[in-house]
């Protein structure tokens, strides 16, 4: 996707090279932008189509569910109030107008804004999740490393590991970790209590079982790259191992784990989901299994606007990254 | 992952009378490797342990001995007892049955939308290309465990539910692998061979283009059974994937995290099982796509 198009007026040749690099660059932002907000609105419909499919009247479950005790009066009442009488079509349009000023409405179930609700739990995800994907690019690399220049045994030994890691489910491996580090070792709390230290059983968590998936990405790409011309040049040039690992192979190995890298997001959150559960973080991740079993569509839709934009932004800066990283064009800009 | 595109050119020209034959030579040399070898062990195993539960559990798996509560592991449960006094060791090998269903169950489901939508878009023109690619990627910007809860919001609990929602949650992915796979095979040398010669454009994609395309998808589905497994009892996990007291592992982990500290027996066998079920199903997988078995 180079940018081969030639000036389109004489003054575009003009230009100097920083205002050219500009614009490239302003246009990319600007294609990223209208993809994250196609991608947005999609997610918005699908929600509201969603909740409209789950049996039972979307008034009851403003009023506490099925099981509760409303009057007829209450239900009629919260059925206007909330606009349930009207088409569907005008509900959608409502639904869609408040999201596009930034109104994210009040959950029914905890009759608090949806904004307040996310503001509190949204950083535990993130940190979540962020934390995890450094900790799993570590892991992976380390890995990488292991599998390709310590010898067969380790390679064996890395790769069965690493298989092994990306089918372990999180609630397990955070069970295991609990029962091991928290209360056999004692080296940290059990219950995140929200300093450094509780944040390592969670983090590692959820890191796992992606860094397994990344590690054997990486590995594949590091042996490609082990057998191509340029490996062998440097090696020519004298470059250390260590050196041709981490300035060539690993360049040019990372990049598929770097595309990957908004999809292993994605799996971090839903990881994260899980994760809180087990570690009684107060995440959105736990706020979304109760939103989502009692309807809760402004909260449901809220997590889900968040992680879609959270994938948005994270396969933009996949993107940047890889650009950045790939050895066949150094500070290309956008292309 | 990258190996989804190994399936080269030169190997599926001559393809057609060399596999079959190929094949089953192939599969009585036994090639699976010591990993693939134990793997495949594991997996017969699991099938016996689903097929009949009691000859390896003994037990039963919801008889109730108040008495014998969370007892831990010895000679008579080799795998402790719950807070119920049932043997966990026969809940896991009843669980089997659940696991691998859902596993098998919803890898199809989720495989066979994704073959067709990633066909579609293969085959179709560029305006069904792309609309079929938007709606790859908004699935992809959901969360996998959003989109596999509100399939079971919408349809209820349940262990049927669990398998459409995991094989819902995972079409997305299928759907880009036969797209690209299915895009590549169109542009390849023998597909242009082929309308050369003077081909259908029927007959050209079914002995050309789905061949191509399906193969590793198979192998990557193979892939995803582990996956599947593991995602169906993280739903169970959180209480909408099959209910209690039924034997299922995600269900007896969510029960044994009351008791983590002073029973992790518990959690650890039914963790266990669903690690080693997954893993082995995944390392099959390979073995069998690296034998050629599964292209």
């Amino acid at each position: 996707m180079t940018d081969r198009r030639l000036p389109a007026r004489p003054t575009d040749g003009r230009r100097s090279g920083a205002a050219a690099v500009a614009g490239r660059w302003s246009r990319w932002a600007l294609r990223r932008a209208a993809g994250g907000i196609g991608v947005l609105w999609a997610v918005a419909t699908i929600v509201f189509v969603a909740i409209r499919l789950i049996p039972g009247d979307p008034a009851l479950a403003v009023l506490g569910g099925p099981g509760s005790q409303a009057s007829a009066d209450a239900v009629a009442q919260v059925r206007q109030d909330y606009g349930f009488d009207r088409p569907l079509l005008v509900q959608y349009a409502v639904f869609l107008g408040r999201l596009a000023t930034g109104q994210l409405g009040d959950s029914y179930a905890f009759r608090t804004p949806v904004a307040t609700l996310l503001g509190q739990q949204l950083p535990v995800t993130l940190t979540l999740a962020v934390a995890g994907l450094v900790v799993a690019w570590a892991l992976a690399i380390v890995a990488a490393w292991c599998s390709t220049q310590r010898g067969r045994v380790a390679a064996a030994l890395t790769s069965a590991i690493s298989v092994t890691a990306s089918v372990t489910p999180h609630f397990w491996l955070g069970s295991v970790l609990i029962v091991v580090f928290a209360s056999a070792l004692g080296w940290v709390p059990a219950v995140s209590d929200g300093s450094v230290r509780g944040w390592v059983l969670p983090v590692l968590t959820v890191a796992v079982p992606v860094a397994g998936y990344l590690a054997e990405t990486v590995r594949d790409g590091v042996v490609d790259a082990q057998r191509s011309a340029f490996a062998l040049a440097a090696r020519g040039r004298g470059e250390t191992r260590a050196g041709l690992f981490g300035r060539h192979l690993l360049r040019h190995a990372a990049l598929p784990g770097i595309a990957l890298s908004a999809w292993a997001f994605g799996s971090l959150v839903s990881g994260a989901v899980v994760v809180e559960s087990v570690f009684a973080l107060p995440g959105i991740g736990r706020a979304l299994v109760t939103a989502v079993t009692q309807r809760d569509m402004p909260l449901v839709a809220g997590i889900a606007l968040v992680s879609a934009a959270a994938y948005v932004v994270v396969l933009a800066v996949a993107d940047l990254v890889e650009r950045a990283v790939d050895p066949r064009g150094h500070g290309a800009g956008a292309r | 992952m990258s190996g989804i595109a190994e399936p080269s050119l030169p190997a599926d020209t001559d393809a057609d009378a060399a596999t079959v034959r190929g094949r089953s030579e192939r599969f009585r040399g036994g090639t699976l490797g010591p990993a693939g070898t134990v793997a495949a062990g594991v997996v017969a195993l699991a099938v016996l342990a689903a097929v009949w539960p009691a000859l390896l559990g003994g037990a039963h798996p919801l008889a109730v001995h108040p008495t014998q509560a969370l007892q831990a592991p010895s000679w008579s449960s080799p795998f402790g007892t719950d807070e119920s006094g049932r043997d966990v060791l026969a809940r896991v090998v009843a669980g089997t049955r659940a696991s691998l269903l859902v596993g098998v169950v919803a890898t199809l489901v989720g495989g066979v939308v994704g073959v067709v939508l990633g066909v579609v878009a293969g085959l179709g023109g560029r305006l069904v290309d792309a609309v079929v690619g938007r709606v790859t990627e908004v699935a992809f910007a959901l969360p996998l465990l959003l989109v596999a809860l509100v399939v079971i919001a919408v349809t209820g609990p349940g262990p049927v539910p669990a398998m459409l929602a995991v094989g819902f949650a995972t079409a997305p992915g299928y759907a880009r692998i036969v797209r690209g796979l299915v895009r590549s095979a169109r542009s390849s040398q023998v597909v242009e061979t082929a309308v050369l010669l003077g081909r259908s454009p029927g007959r050209i994609v079914v002995r050309h283009v789905l061949p191509a395309a399906l193969w590793p998808v198979v192998a990557v589905g193979t892939l995803g059974i582990g996956q599947a497994v593991v995602w169906a009892s993280a739903l169970s996990y959180l209480g909408v994937g099959t209910p209690p007291p039924a034997p299922e592992w995600g269900a007896m982990l969510a029960d044994g995290r009351t008791y983590l500290l002073t029973a992790p027996w518990m959690s650890t066998f039914p963790g266990l099982a669903i690690v080693v079920l997954a893993t082995a199903v995944t390392v099959l997988g390979r073995a069998l796509r690296r034998t050629g078995a599964l292209r």
